[in-house]
Parts: C-alpha cells; structure tokens; sequence
C-alpha cells in the first residue's frame, strides 16, 4: 500500500517540502490507496459537507429526542446571538450552536456525517458553518477543509483511538475539536505546520476527558461536549494563527492520548456506569427512561 | 492499518446516535446476513462490553436487526427496524453477556432458517469502521472492505490449490487470504479478498471442487 504518511510528522513534512496544502496530501493518499478518481472522491465529500449542512440546518429549527433529554438549545443559543448581548463572540457562539444543532439531531436519531464519530460529529461542522460567514470560502474550499480534518483523524485514528468504549471522550470530541482546530488553521490561509499546532493545542485541552453517557444515550453530556469542542477548536486555531506553538509535538501528544485510553477505567469508556452516568440525578434519568432494566448499577 | 480511507474518518453518513453503537452495529448485522446469504428467519444476539451495557441507549438493538434486513447505515428504516423484521418474518432475542471480551464493543449473532445456521463474531472499532473476527467458531481477519470469498472445506492437501485454480481460470487477483481451522485434519476455512465483486457462477463452480462443503461471498 502506498501510505503517504502514517503520523503528522511526515504528513506536515510532505505538505511543507511539496509545497501543498494537508488537504491535497489526503486526497492524493485516497488516490493512491483506493484507486479512485479525484472527481469521485470530491464527489463523495460533497455528499458528506451537504448531509453535514442539512444537519446544521435542521437542527437550527429546532428537534427534540426521543427522550426529550436534549433538543432545543441550538435555538436558544441562535436568539441570544440576535439579543447582541453575547460575551465570548458571534462567531465562536455561532459554531457552539451549529455543533449543538447537529449532534441534537443525531441524538434524535436523524441523519449525521459521523466526524469522526456519531457522538462527536457537530464539532467539524459547527466550525465550519461558523468560519464560513467571515472566510467566505468556495464550496471547494469547504471540501478541502473535511479533507484537512480527516488527514489528522486518519492519523488519530491509526495510531491511537476515534471510539469512546476504546479510549474515553479525548478520543472522540477530543479528536474532532483538534482536527476541526487544524482545518480552520488551513482555510484562514496558515501553514501546515500551524495546523499540526492547532491540533496540538486543542488535543492538549482535552486530554482525559471520559465518556460517561447518561443512561448510555448520545445526548446527556455528548451534545454540551461537542459545544465545548467547538469552542476549543476556534480559540486553539486562533492561537496557532497567532504564531503559538505546542512545547510536545504534535505525534507525541497522540500517543499520550492512547495510552490515557488505555489506563483509564472501563467504568468512564462508554459503558454508562462512570461519572456523570453514575450520578444520583444521572441514574434516576436512566430508571425513569428504560424502567427497571435500565443500566442502572 | 486498521484505517485505509479518509471516509472511515469523515463519514459514514449514517442515522444517529452512535457510529460505534449504530452505525457499526448495521454493518456487523449486514455483513453476518451477507455472509449467511440470504434472509435468516431467527437471530439470538449475544453482546459484550459496551455493547451490552449501552444497547437500549444507543438503538444497536435496532440496528443490528436492521443490517439482518440488508439496510445501510444510513437507512431511515434502522428506527422502525423491529417493525420491518415482524413482516419480514424474522425473530430476534437480544443477550446481554457478563464475559469479557478482547474488544468493549463486541456481537455474536447465531443466525438460521430451515436449511441452516451460522455463527458470526464482529467488533465495531470506531467510527462505524468493523471487523469480522469469527465465522462458525473459525478465527478469522475480515473488514468488510474488500469482496470477500469464504471456503469451508475438508483439511486436506490441494484445496487451497483448487481453489486458486478456480479463480485464476476466471482472472480473479487474489488481494489478500487466509486459512484457518479448529483442528488439524477436520474442517478449514479459507478466507480470501479479491480486487472485484465476484459473480454468482464463480461462487458456484467452487462449490463443486472436491471437499469443498460450503462457499459464501460478500461483495461490496
């Protein structure tokens, strides 16, 4: 097989001596590795960036759960940016709403493009649809910028971990907000080595967080996390943008992330049976939810 | 490398809530109803880990029922996937298993009919991203990326070789393959990824060679 890169070492290295962008790496690499053509795997992107903008869309209108443990909050975040009182800025508000709108509808079991998962799938687009007001870019542009987040996940995914059972929260949102940080890096026009920076910096931001889903739902605090992620990714970028840089590189952060995968407790990895899932108020939502057989300990 | 293509990491595009729990458990429903061939009548579906703690939560209950039905990820009929199998005439019974398992998120389904049953081992590793690790208690690799033929046949000199044979005649490459059995002399199988979707006539002038017991395929 003809791997172009298997960490961000050479991934930034083959972009920087080439002169390319992440994102042409990627795609060339899907090239060689696939035997497709570069039509068909832009086509095949676009299907992705347009299922991720009816997701951001719908969501913005407003979509309760099965449950009715989450929905809604997209909405009222989206008022309160209007009200013009918002603290922490329009853009940065704009893609905590669009993250929270797409993982309220996954969790209303609606149609999501996992990035790289289900769970964590609104941090890459909420920042996408929120830089995409003040870069302007092309629909191009946009595509590039999925490709850019997946050349780190690819990386992420080979040598450490994209699932929460596998290796906590810091594998999922974490992932995500640290591949959303590079991509934005690229599309506001920064080298590759500032997205390997971006990356760095978020991924430092959210190392050991556990994945401990109420009741075993993707809703209760997946939905609030991936908001959080959102807002990691665009103050990381900014910071890389800035000429900020990360003391660990960016591969060694990513085996760090493994192997807290790995020592942490099964209890906190997706199982329900940890943290916020082990709470009084959390235990009591999965009773009143499932009843008796409920993944209650 | 367990992860070949940008859309194992940017996609699938899938019904929610988990690509783990949702996603990957309709593709280890498929790929078992793939390898079963046809519309199983019944299910008993053992799950471990994760799987067992969260099925309820993340609708891998359904789906699961849904890739049995043959639906993608992205199928909306997953939600209503309990439904669909009461017309297809297909029965179902979900265990939650205690024992520990290599991987968190890990099923055993036991699918059959009047003619037959088998037995399907598959992980979901991320991402919606799966792995078959064993097919009728063999040991085995099988990601699903790749059209797949698998052989079961008698232990015994030249099946491997006839086998070939076969595919060469209908220049068939050979991308990657395996063998494994349970006891030495006894039954084996071969586990064979090709480059292209393999017609039906190949599968079954196979399954005329000497020795061979049964042939499956799963194309992509």
């Amino acid at each position: 097989m003809n791997v172009l890169f298997r960490n961000v070492r050479e991934l930034v290295a083959r972009a920087e001596q080439e002169g390319k962008l992440i994102s042409d790496i990627m795609i060339e690499q899907e090239m060689t590795m696939t035997h497709r053509s570069k039509e068909d795997i832009y086509a095949q992107m676009e299907r992705n960036l347009s299922v991720m903008e009816e997701a951001v869309e719908r969501g913005l209108r407003g979509v309760t759960s099965v449950t009715g443990l989450t929905g809604g909050d997209a909405v009222l975040i989206q008022n309160y940016i209007k009200s013009g009182n918002a603290l922490s800025g329009d853009l940065l508000l704009d893609a905590v709403s669009k993250a929270v709108a797409t993982n309220e509808v996954n969790a209303a079991m609606g149609t999501i493009c996992a990035t790289p998962t289900a769970g964590s799938a609104g941090v890459v687009p909420g920042v996408l649809f929120a830089v995409k007001n003040k870069l302007h870019p092309t629909r191009e542009q946009m595509i590039h910028f999925l490709f850019t987040a997946g050349a780190f996940g690819f990386v992420v995914a080979n040598n450490a971990s994209i699932s929460g059972a596998a290796g906590g929260c810091q594998a999922e949102v974490g992932s995500a907000a640290a591949m959303g940080a590079a991509a934005i890096v690229e599309m506001a026009g920064g080298s590759p080595q500032q997205c390997a920076e971006a990356f760095s910096i978020t991924m430092k931001n959210m190392l050991g967080l556990v994945c401990d889903p109420v009741a075993g739902l993707v809703e209760v605090p997946c939905v609030k996390r991936n908001a959080m992620g959102a807002a990691n990714a665009l103050v990381a970028a900014d910071m890389a943008l800035a000429g900020v840089t990360s003391r660990i590189p960016t591969d060694e952060v990513i085996g760090a992330m493994f192997r807290i995968g790995q020592q942490m407790s099964p209890n906190l990895k997706e199982t329900a049976r940890g943290g916020l899932a082990a709470t009084p108020t959390g235990q009591a939502l999965a009773r009143k939810i499932f009843g008796d057989s409920a993944n209650v300990q | 490398m367990k992860f070949t293509s940008v859309f194992d990491i940017i996609g699938p595009v899938m019904i929610g809530p988990s690509s783990s729990h949702t996603a990957g458990a309709a593709r280890i429903g498929r790929v078992a109803r793939d390898l079963f061939g046809r519309q199983p009548k019944w299910a008993t579906i053992h799950l471990y880990g994760s799987f067992a703690e969260t099925y309820k939560g993340h609708g891998t209950d359904v789906a699961i029922v849904g890739g049995l039905l043959d639906y993608d990820t992205d199928d909306e009929r997953i939600k209503t996937a309990f439904f669909e199998a009461e017309q297809a005439g297909m029965t179902y019974t979900f265990l939650p298993e205690t024992a520990h398992t290599d991987h968190p998120n890990t099923a055993r389904i036991v699918l059959g009919d009047d003619d037959g049953e088998m037995s399907v081992v598959g992980i979901s590793i991320g991402g919606g991203k799966i792995e078959i690790s064993e097919v009728n208690g063999f040991k085995l690799h099988l990601t699903g990326g790749m059209p797949t033929i698998l052989v079961v046949h008698d232990d015994r000199a030249g099946c491997i070789a006839n086998v070939a044979n076969c595919l060469a005649m209908h220049e068939v490459n050979i991308g990657h393959m395996e063998v494994s059995r349970i006891e030495r002399g006894l039954t084996a199988l071969m586990v064979i990824e090709v480059d292209e979707n393999i017609d039906d006539r190949i599968i079954e002038q196979i399954s005329y060679i000497p020795h061979i017991t049964k042939v499956s395929k799963m194309n992509t």
